[in-house]
């Protein structure tokens, strides 16, 4: 048991804290979102901007709070390909749906 | 960390007395990475299969949309099995880092049993809606929500068996560098998984009913 003290793979490993932290966070974030569809209390765009909001949000704490995604582990690396992966997903997701949006409206109307 | 991994190279090429073993942690951190550039491309994957869904979601042919067949409780369950077994898995994680090889094995198990429920209740939920005649077969929204929502469950079937071998590898070899890294890529892989799945449930689930 030489490494007792280090794990391989970065800097930061957590403490049950923080996995307390982040689960309890995440079971909020689950339960409004699926509140707010179920109960149909809201208008449709609130809705939607509600599920987006919460799902964005329970990402970052799952990415921060479970794996540990920071700048200084591996010299920031994982975190800079992460960002570059979002803007690549970005481009892909937002372009195919652009494009395909503006492709049905030319294809069904008229 | 950052001097740190300089100075383990330096060790490394300056003198052989201690590089070997500080080799190790510089080897498993460099495994780990690698595994999370593996991780952001399997991020493109499911990207790609997002997009396809959200321009098919609309074609449903005649056959039922996501209003139909969707039930929000069932996926509300499956969601809460996900996220234990994250949380269960970062518990095994600390366990190893405390060096406790019965622990690490104890929440593997939960761990395991955990998403092989989750893997049982979108069985059940595939079988049911096949069963009804809404199949992947049926329409391009339904072709798309299978693929989608499928290559996600065989990822978290494939990481049960990750977790299989780990409890053997754990049991017959211990927990060495090598054991410690391979979990630690599992923990990622885990992880991942549900932050995928926290996708899965907001942009199909959710949207779906809306």
């Amino acid at each position: 048991m030489s490494d007792s003290h280090t794990a391989p793979g970065g800097a930061s490993h957590g403490s049950v804290k923080t996995y307390v932290v982040g689960l309890v966070l995440s079971i909020v974030l689950t339960v409004i979102p699926f509140t707010a569809v179920m109960s149909g209390a809201f208008s449709t765009g609130a809705t939607v901007l509600i599920v987006v909001a919460m799902a964005v949000a329970q990402i970052l704490v799952q990415l921060i709070m479970f794996m540990h995604m920071n700048t200084k582990s591996d010299e920031g690396w994982n975190l800079t390909s992460f960002v570059f992966t979002i803007s690549i997903l970005a481009l892909v997701v937002g372009g195919s749906l652009w494009i395909m949006h503006h492709l049905h409206l030319n294809m069904m109307i008229g | 960390m950052t001097t740190q991994t300089m100075s383990n190279q330096n060790d490394h090429t300056a003198g052989h007395a201690d590089g070997h073993h500080e080799d190790h942690h510089d080897a498993g951190g460099t495994k780990v990475f690698g595994f999370w550039v593996y991780l952001m491309s399997d991020l493109v994957i499911f990207g790609t299969l997002f997009a396809t869904y959200a321009v098919l979601s609309g074609g449903t042919a005649g056959g039922p949309s996501g209003q139909d067949i969707f039930e929000l409780p069932f996926v509300l369950v499956e969601t809460f099995l996900l996220l234990f077994s994250s949380f269960t898995f970062g518990m095994g994680v600390l366990s190893m880092n405390a060096d406790n090889v019965g622990r690490v094995k104890a929440w593997l198990g939960v761990t395991f049993l955990l998403g092989a429920a989750f893997v049982g209740m979108e069985l059940y939920e595939f079988h049911h809606l096949i069963a009804e005649g809404f199949g992947p077969d049926r329409s391009a929204f339904l072709t798309a929500f299978f693929t989608l929502v499928g290559t996600h469950g065989l990822h978290v079937t494939f990481g049960l068996i990750w977790i299989l071998v780990m409890l053997i590898q754990v049991s017959t070899k211990g927990l060495n560098d090598m054991t410690r890294s391979r979990i630690m890529c599992l923990s990622l892989f885990w992880h991942f998984l549900d932050i995928v799945w926290i996708c899965v449930f907001s942009f199909v689930y959710l949207m779906g009913v809306l």
